[in-house]
């Protein structure tokens, strides 16, 4: 008896640990992903660290307006970007700007995959009432027109950023609760469940040990994907003059003041709008390599 | 089938009741006081006010002025002088039968404010809807076909970037590279300011290329990869390898086989694109200043024009209830094993 269970302990093992490695292996492997992470990872960086160095180091402010020297073209007098129209600083308004955009992105993610998981299990796991409640908040929810329900409720309350993301959160949630019931649904009727069951196994642990862990890769890969969505989302009702509001320096809100002064200087459109395309490709390129490497059923060449 | 419409339909009707209350809660708590932005003047007596509040109904509870709102309140007396008793019959007739309230600033009916900006909005969109998809599944067939060669490659770099870029940055660019760099295009709006009306071919065409591109750029980006994974999926079964195995050409195994049944899911999905337009114009209609939907919306937004808000957001909803049961039913019609669940 005791060597049968530990034979089954070993290959539970060897198999968990391999999982995770052939993931990492193939993560490694794959270079555009790897690329793109890393480019997530410094731009991170860059923006929580960077500005009160380089404030230092170039004698630039990111608040303190300078108008003599706006519209100052990039790479002249210490301003690697260019100056606005107020004279400050575009490089660490970009990366201050970066705080705000990525700190939405990725709190908020957390907080939809939260209420997102949480929900679908509940709902795919017991079904009867609590799935018809849940089924039906999900489908009321997602017929509002999203962008639409932000605009209103971002121009009526007028939020500061931490509403902001909490407001982001509730009414995203929808998508990954739905992925989520669909996945547990199909999960529970699998072998290994049914047998914890018959083992006797409380639906707490069947849920926490069984089902949640299987759960783990599309929960990763969704968290991804939503960040990047987050960051276009955020932009753009920064952008309508809606989100974060001047002076705290968003991506979106910079294109908000470059639209008027596009003639005087172009460097203003053009930088705001490639942070942004670049962050969310990046999310979007590390969502797509994780599905790849987490997902062991699907071969790599039938995902797209 | 039916049977099965019929239970759909049932189904939408909780979703719909359920937006509706959305859009009343936030109508209800939204800050500032209805009679002041309604009659733009601080200085009015109470007695007035009061007057007014109650032939509005907002002296009622919240769930009393939910129902007037849902189905009108001329079925009841309104006590406007106040002693208790009803002298005349309230004036709304209820979302349900067609009445969406008056626009606090045009002071017209916020239904045929919608109505009048609904074909701007679905000339814009549903043309670029058609480029999409068209462009979409061509580039998703080419990406199956060429797979896993630099096509395939550049078709998948091209998704990403078009799910990537911001809508207004990528408008905001091509304005100043094309209307105020090169100035062939206009920099928004839907006809000249010097002509006169009336359809011109031209002109409308020169005023929708850009809009247009950059409203299909996100469909052909979500297509083109649909696509691609369902051909990729078809190829796959079973079926696909016995008709190869019976010799069939590749041609005929193409054409009547893989992507008559890959397409099947694309097909449907059109509805709910149809349905998510009013949330994707938003934001084109804005950079572009084309005046439909979306533009009215933000704009009374911005005017605090509640009723005309909350009207937009509950036919956007209604719009989106539409596309999906209808998305549904193309379904059910196309694929025999979704009506038979």
């Amino acid at each position: 008896m005791s060597t049968v269970a530990n034979i089954n302990d070993d290959t539970k093992e060897t198999r968990a640990r391999s999982l995770w490695q052939d993931a990492v292996k193939h993560f490694v492997r794959d270079r555009l992903t790897l690329i793109a992470f890393i480019v997530l990872v410094l731009m991170t960086l860059a923006c929580y660290l960077a500005p009160p160095v380089l404030e230092d180091l170039l004698d630039v402010d990111a608040t303190r307006t300078n108008t003599p020297a706006s519209f100052t073209a990039p790479g002249v007098d210490r301003h690697v970007l260019g100056t606005d129209h107020l004279g400050r600083d575009q490089l660490i308004r970009l990366l201050y700007g970066g705080r705000v955009s990525l700190a939405v992105a990725y709190t908020s993610s957390i907080m939809i995959i939260f209420i997102g998981v949480s929900l679908g299990l509940l709902a795919g796991f017991y079904g009867g009432l609590v799935d018809d409640t849940i089924t039906w908040l999900v489908n009321t929810l997602s017929s509002v027109p999203s962008t639409l329900l932000y605009i209103v409720i971002a121009a009526i309350w007028q939020p500061p950023v931490e509403w902001m993301i909490i407001i982001l959160a509730l009414l995203g949630w929808v998508g990954t609760s739905r992925l989520v019931r669909a996945e547990v649904l199909s999960i529970k009727e699998r072998e290994y469940v049914l047998a914890a069951r018959a083992l006797g196994a409380s639906d707490f642990r069947l849920l926490v040990s069984h089902i949640f862990p299987n759960l783990m890769s599309i929960v990763i890969v969704t968290g991804s994907i939503i960040a990047g969505n987050l960051i276009l989302v955020e932009a753009g009702l920064s952008y309508l003059g809606v989100g974060v509001q001047p002076p705290t320096p968003t991506w979106g809100n910079m294109l908000t003041d470059s639209r008027t002064y596009f003639v005087q200087g172009v460097h203003l459109v053009i930088w705001p709008g490639i942070m942004i395309l670049i962050t969310v490709m990046c999310f979007y390129l590390v969502g797509d390599g994780l599905r790849d490497a987490l997902d062991p059923h699907q071969s790599r060449h039938s995902k797209a | 089938m039916g049977k099965f419409v019929f239970r759909r339909v049932l189904q939408a009707i909780p979703t719909f009741f359920g937006i509706t209350a959305i859009a009343f809660i936030i109508m209800v708590s939204a800050p500032g006081d209805p009679i002041a932005l309604i009659t733009f003047n601080p200085t009015r007596d109470a007695v007035s006010i009061a007057r007014m509040e109650r032939s509005l109904g907002l002296d009622q509870p919240p769930i009393i002025q939910y129902v007037y709102w849902l189905v009108g309140n001329d079925w009841v007396m309104i006590d406007v002088d106040g002693d208790g008793a009803g002298e005349t019959p309230g004036i709304r007739h209820g979302l349900l039968r067609g009445d969406l309230g008056q626009s606090i600033r045009f002071k017209q009916p916020v239904l045929k404010l919608i109505l009048e900006r609904i074909p701007a909005t679905l000339q814009l969109a549903l043309v670029s809807l058609v480029f999409g998809y068209g462009i979409g599944i061509g580039l998703g067939v080419l990406a199956a076909v060429f797979h896993k060669t630099w096509i395939d490659w550049l078709i998948r770099v091209i998704s990403v970037i078009g799910n990537a870029i911001p809508p207004f940055w990528l408008g905001l660019v091509l304005i100043i590279i094309f209307s105020v760099q090169l100035g062939v295009l206009p920099m928004g709006g839907m006809r000249d300011i010097a002509s006169r009306g009336g359809f011109n071919l031209a002109e409308t065409f020169r005023h929708m290329l850009l809009p247009v591109f950059v409203f299909s750029l996100n469909t052909v980006a979500f297509v083109s990869r649909f696509v691609r994974t369902e051909i990729l999926e078809v190829l796959a079964q079973d079926y696909v390898r016995t008709a190869y195995a019976k010799g069939l050409t590749n041609r005929t195994v193409w054409l009547h086989h893989a992507a008559k049944n890959a397409l099947i899911p694309v097909a449907t999905y059109v509805g709910v694109s149809v349905g998510t337009l009013l949330s994707g114009s938003v934001i084109i209609e804005q950079v572009f200043d084309w005046p439909g939907m979306g533009r009215l919306v933000v704009n009374a937004v911005f005017n605090r024009d509640y009723p005309l808000v909350m009207g937009s957001v509950v036919v956007g909803a209604i719009m989106f209830i539409i596309g999906i049961l209808f998305s549904d039913f193309l379904y059910a019609l196309l694929d025999p094993r979704i009506r038979l669940k």
